[in-house]
């Protein structure tokens, strides 16, 4: 029999890294919050890689910390392994990765979410979603139980309506062994949220006492390790290694041999697939030429003997999966404990929701996560965090937290998603951002420290932390501007043996540090007088003096780009009745309805004209 | 408007016409007009009033284009109901392009399709009716310059400039795969390589543009002087030319004291054609005047006739034009061929193009189209060559090039690749104006074409 549980401000379906996200800034910012999982063991699950961050995603885990999200804190303190990417190839381009036990960091998560007030953690499948005429939310839970929200974040995961593959067999299911949630798809539909398929995938998990590391190459982390929150104190455990090891030409055979009982290849799976996360089939087959594929083999936690590996997912049969899996070298008698699949699930086009995660056409019903199209835990831990901020932003009576490109990946992300939309599960990219320079993950606290300051995420005690380390980056770089490096032979056989020019009379170190050749190292035993200082500032007054001119330039970029994205667009604008859009224009605003006139200059079939035609209508209103 | 970039158009008809008009407006208007307008008297153009005029030259550089008159309106006053200068030069379109450029390269930037006329709505100058008129009118011209893009795409130009744009989105989209995969086996890419790949298509815009001035040559004309000593028959020649009868034509030598306009075509090149003031030693003020500007013009003409006179001796007027035909392309037009020859053809040795014509009776047209071609060099050009066809197009592949070569500047430094790739990303982003993609798509796209990567 239906009864009702509770009234609430917002509530939030799914307690993945979206729902955690959005549920404890929802709940932090003072709005009773309440956050359902199908299983309260999947809080903070990770079903696939059992890594966070990598090449922009750890761009992404430090800009949630600046803000005052969860997902960076507790990596750092789940950590397996730790690796920054890229180190030689630009500050722009850095990249933090780390391998993480993801039991333990599931507990973690499980931990935070159970202690934080205002929050309700409820294991209950939503079955039913509705709106009465005062625009107050009703859920229903299968046990027959309703619940009020005045807004309400889906962060559904790959459990809406999920369908699992594996060679010719198929059933219903949510990652991971989990239930799927069935009837809330059909509660969506009849809402009017028109929803689409997309497919992914994950690859086996082996008994690492069925491997033979001796043939595979180890991959340790990092001597020194960085975390990824700005306000992680201690250590950071470093003590896993990773494997790599090679497919080959057997390998190959065998999965050529068997495309046909492949879902994908014999036309089962409808679902759009991730371009950046291919099946080992779609590569074999879109890669011909390519004799190997390199596989990684990662621990999934200290606690346990599963191995991730990675680079082999799959949906072809499970009889086909050990057949390839043993022509691997190190994998020849390798046990399997988790099969690889596919799995499709239901998810909506984010062209139909705003910057602020909102949907257009349904006020306070919020989008976070896989079921925005995106892909990764650290896309849809960001994307919970800004739906769960403007939420209780709109309960608060509060105008929504908008970030731009020009200031953040989580800025990036979004705006791709709901100007560009995807057409396949969207990742993020370092290339994806032009501004790139400018959002680096190094300074991701100097960008989005402030914003979630004003927020009301960042706590006093961080937020006094926070000044006092741009205050040391002031003093160090007026420092470094001033002082003089003086000639010696010393300095000179340094320079020369950085093939750069030496000096006949003393430098301002700030000249010296401006050459690329030269570190802030390299001077240490030349700079006398060098304060005591942390890694990071020395880092920050480094990077902002080497790339100068190239900061400089990205920020006219910023400026010019930023004088468009103040012009905003009326809501209920019908393009179709705005004299002198051409057709296509027409077409492509009325559906994507940006919601300023930068966004509108970068939706495709967008022209330079179309734009002078809008900013003509704005003038006139 | 306040803060608004300061725009340039060609405002009058882009058609050989008597007078072209290229409107500036914009607070910087006049600032940027004064780096290239020197008026003739003591005017200072930073200082003039609204409604004034003035008479000058316009340079780009250090090198006289035209004469003209400047005028300036002061806002709120003016169409736009900004500060507007405008330049009404000599019209044809080679010449009011080449003032346009001027104007672009001061600082100005090329107005959009309509945007004077926005820019006056916004100001209140225009109420909302006549601004409804002008909102199709601007999308229709949108809709025309994407017709004339969609045609540029399919032509040669296009394969040029996407061709350069693909070589640096080849190179990003793999430098994109080496930093967003670390863990992939792909391979770092040599500096070297990428030096090599951006030099070359730097090498190749750059030659786009300076074909930039050999395509106008065909498409829109070249600056033709026609000189000669007096009574020569210049005029005639002029006349012959243009079908009808422009300058006054007299047997008194220095009948014309100013250099006579004029766009004929021949054969298969459009001329702009300058009858000068025949050149001599003169004791006459104006006619001197007119003397000096004929020989100011020669210098500056890309294609100069030189007239003789077949029935008089050559003397040392003529010894004067042929000094001014020095290092000139220039074509040796004889005229007066049906009289009595008495000039010493041995003199000519150095011209490479001689034709004989008798401008009086139209004989000779033929043979003169041939060698004025074969002067320029245009019977050799391909007319379905890559060749810049806008000043649109033309500044974007100048931007491009500035991109690059910080690029290659970078590359150079050492400067790590990530603040490379910002400037590349710019320069295809020109490129790529034209077929309106943006450059992130397009590298992110190429990537997932190219390489395996990924879990």
């Amino acid at each position: 029999m239906k009864y009702f549980a509770e009234e609430l401000d917002i509530a939030v379906i799914g307690a993945g890294h979206a729902g955690i996200e959005a549920a404890l800034a929802a709940a932090r910012l003072g709005c009773k919050t309440v956050m359902f999982a199908i299983n309260l063991d999947s809080v903070g699950n990770m079903p696939c890689n059992p890594s966070i961050g990598g090449t922009s995603k750890g761009h992404l885990v430090r800009e949630i910390d600046a803000l005052g999200g969860e997902m960076g804190i507790a990596a750092d303190k789940n950590t397996l392994q730790t690796r920054m990417l890229n180190t030689g190839k630009g500050p722009a381009v850095h990249s933090l990765r780390a391998q993480i036990d993801r039991r333990k960091y599931c507990a973690y998560m499980k931990n935070v979410v159970e202690n934080q007030q205002n929050l309700i953690l409820k294991q209950a499948e939503i079955v039913s979603l509705t709106r009465d005429e005062d625009g107050l939310w009703h859920l229903f839970t299968r046990l027959e139980a309703e619940y009020t929200a005045k807004c309400v974040i889906l962060a559904t995961g790959t459990f809406l309506g999920g369908r699992i593959f594996v060679g010719d067999v198929s059933y219903d299911s949510g990652p991971d062994g989990m239930f799927p949630a069935t009837e809330l798809a059909q509660s969506l539909k009849d809402l009017g949220v028109q929803l689409r398929r997309f497919k992914t995938g994950t690859p086996p998990r082996l008994n690492r006492n069925s491997i033979d590391f001796s043939v595979m190459e180890p991959q340790y982390g990092d001597e020194h390790k960085v975390p990824f929150s700005f306000d992680f104190e201690g250590e950071i455990e470093n003590t896993e290694a990773c494997y790599v090891t090679y497919t080959n030409e057997k390998t190959k055979q065998i999965i050529l041999d068997n495309l046909h009982r492949s879902p994908l290849y014999g036309g089962k799976i409808d679902g759009v697939g991730p371009r950046y996360c291919p099946s080992i089939e779609d590569k074999i087959v879109r890669f011909a030429e390519k004799e190997r594929h390199q596989l990684f083999v990662e621990p999934c936690g200290g606690d346990t003997q599963e191995m991730y590996l990675q680079g082999l997912s799959s949906s072809l049969p499970e009889d086909v999966q050990l057949e390839f899996l043993h022509t691997i070298p190190g994998l020849e008698k390798a046990q399997v404990m988790r099969t690889a699949y596919a799995i499709e699930y239901d998810c909506v086009d984010p062209l139909s929701l705003r910057s602020s995660l909102e949907f257009r056409e349904f006020d306070g019903l919020y989008g976070a996560g896989q079921f925005n199209g995106s892909s990764g835990y650290e896309e849809a831990a960001a994307q919970g965090l800004v739906a769960g901020i403007n939420a209780a932003r709109k309960i608060l009576g509060k105008e929504p937290v908008i970030l731009d490109r020009a200031g953040s990946y989580i800025g990036t992300l979004i705006d791709d998603l709901v100007t560009k939309g995807c057409t396949d599960p969207y990742r993020m990219m370092t290339s994806r951002s032009e501004y790139r320079l400018l959002l680096r993950q190094d300074n991701a606290d100097r960008r989005l420290t402030p914003i979630g300051y004003e927020i009301g995420l960042i706590s006093e005690e961080r937020w006094n932390k926070f000044n006092r380390k741009l205050e040391l980056i002031e003093k160090e770089t007026e420092r470094v501007k001033n002082v003089v490096i003086h000639a010696s032979d010393a300095l000179n056989k340094m320079l020369v043996s950085r093939e750069t020019s030496p000096l006949n009379i003393g430098v301002r170190m700030v000249e010296l540090l401006k050459r690329p050749q030269i570190s802030y190292a390299d001077l240490a035993e030349f700079d006398i007088e060098r304060p005591d200082l942390p890694y990071e500032i020395f880092e920050q007054v480094e990077i902002s003096i080497k790339y100068e001119g190239y900061l400089k330039r990205q920020e006219a970029q910023v400026a010019e780009m930023r004088r468009l994205e103040v012009k905003k667009l009326p809501e209920d604008i019908d393009y179709s009745k705005v004299v002198g859009l051409r057709l296509e224009a027409i077409e492509k605003l009325n559906k994507v309805r940006p919601e300023n006139i930068g966004q509108a200059s970068r939706i495709s079939g967008v022209s330079p004209a179309d734009i002078s035609v809008l900013l003509i209508r704005l003038q006139g209103e | 408007m306040k803060n608004s970039t300061t725009v340039a158009a060609i405002s009058t008809p882009v058609a050989a016409g008597g007078i072209g008009v290229i409107r500036i407006s914009g607070d910087e208007a006049v600032d940027i007009v004064s780096k290239i307008f020197v008026p003739s008297g003591k005017k200072i153009v930073a200082d003039m009033k609204g409604y004034t005029a003035a008479h000058g030259i316009v340079y780009d550089g250090d090198k006289a284009i035209d004469e003209a008159v400047l005028l300036v309106f002061r806002a709120p006053h003016s169409y736009t109901g900004e500060d507007v200068a405008e330049i009404s030069c000599h019209g044809g379109v080679y010449v009011v392009s080449r003032v346009l450029r001027a104007v672009l390269a001061a600082g100005a930037l090329p107005a959009a399709p309509g945007e004077f006329t926005k820019r006056a709505f916004l100001n209140g100058k225009l109420d909302l009716t006549k601004a409804e008129a002008v909102m199709s009118l601007i999308s229709a011209q949108g809709e025309q310059s994407a017709g004339a893009a969609m045609t540029a795409l399919e032509g040669a130009l296009s394969k040029k400039i996407i061709a350069a744009a693909q070589t640096l989105i080849t190179d990003s989209a793999y430098l994109a795969a080496w930093v967003d995969y670390p863990d992939d086996e792909i391979e770092e890419i040599s500096t070297d390589k990428l030096l090599a790949d951006y030099k070359n298509v730097l090498s190749e815009i750059e030659s786009l543009l300076n074909n930039y001035d050999a395509g106008r040559a065909i498409t829109e004309g070249v600056d033709t002087v026609i000189a000669g000593k007096p009574n020569v028959g210049k005029s005639t020649l002029m006349n012959f030319l243009a079908g009808f009868r422009r300058s006054i034509v007299t047997d008194i030598a220095g009948t014309t004291r100013d250099v006579v306009e004029d766009t004929v075509r021949l054969g298969n090149v459009v001329l702009h054609l300058a009858d000068t003031a025949g050149i001599r030693e003169t004791g006459n003020e104006v006619e001197k005047i007119g003397v000096d500007f004929a020989v100011g013009r020669v210098e500056r003409a890309a294609l100069v006739l030189a007239v003789f006179d077949l029935s008089r001796e050559f003397d040392n007027e003529d010894k004067a034009v042929l000094e001014l035909c020095k290092n000139k392309c220039a074509v040796a037009v004889i005229n007066k061929d049906d009289l009595e020859p008495k000039f010493d053809l041995s003199v000519l040795d150095n011209f490479k193009h001689i034709v004989y014509i008798s401008a009086k009776d139209g004989k000779g047209a033929e043979k003169l189209a041939e060698a004025v071609e074969s002067a320029l060099g245009t019977n050799s050009v391909d007319t379905s060559a890559a060749l810049l066809a806008n000043e649109r197009q033309r500044l974007c592949c100048e931007k491009a090039a500035d991109c690059i070569r910080e690029a290659i500047s970078a590359l150079e430094m050492n400067m790590t690749l990530d603040a490379v790739t910002v400037s590349t990303d710019s320069a295809i982003n020109e490129l790529l104006t034209l077929t309106g993609e943006k450059a992130t798509d397009a590298v992110i796209n190429e990537v997932f074409s190219r390489f395996c990567v990924g879990k």
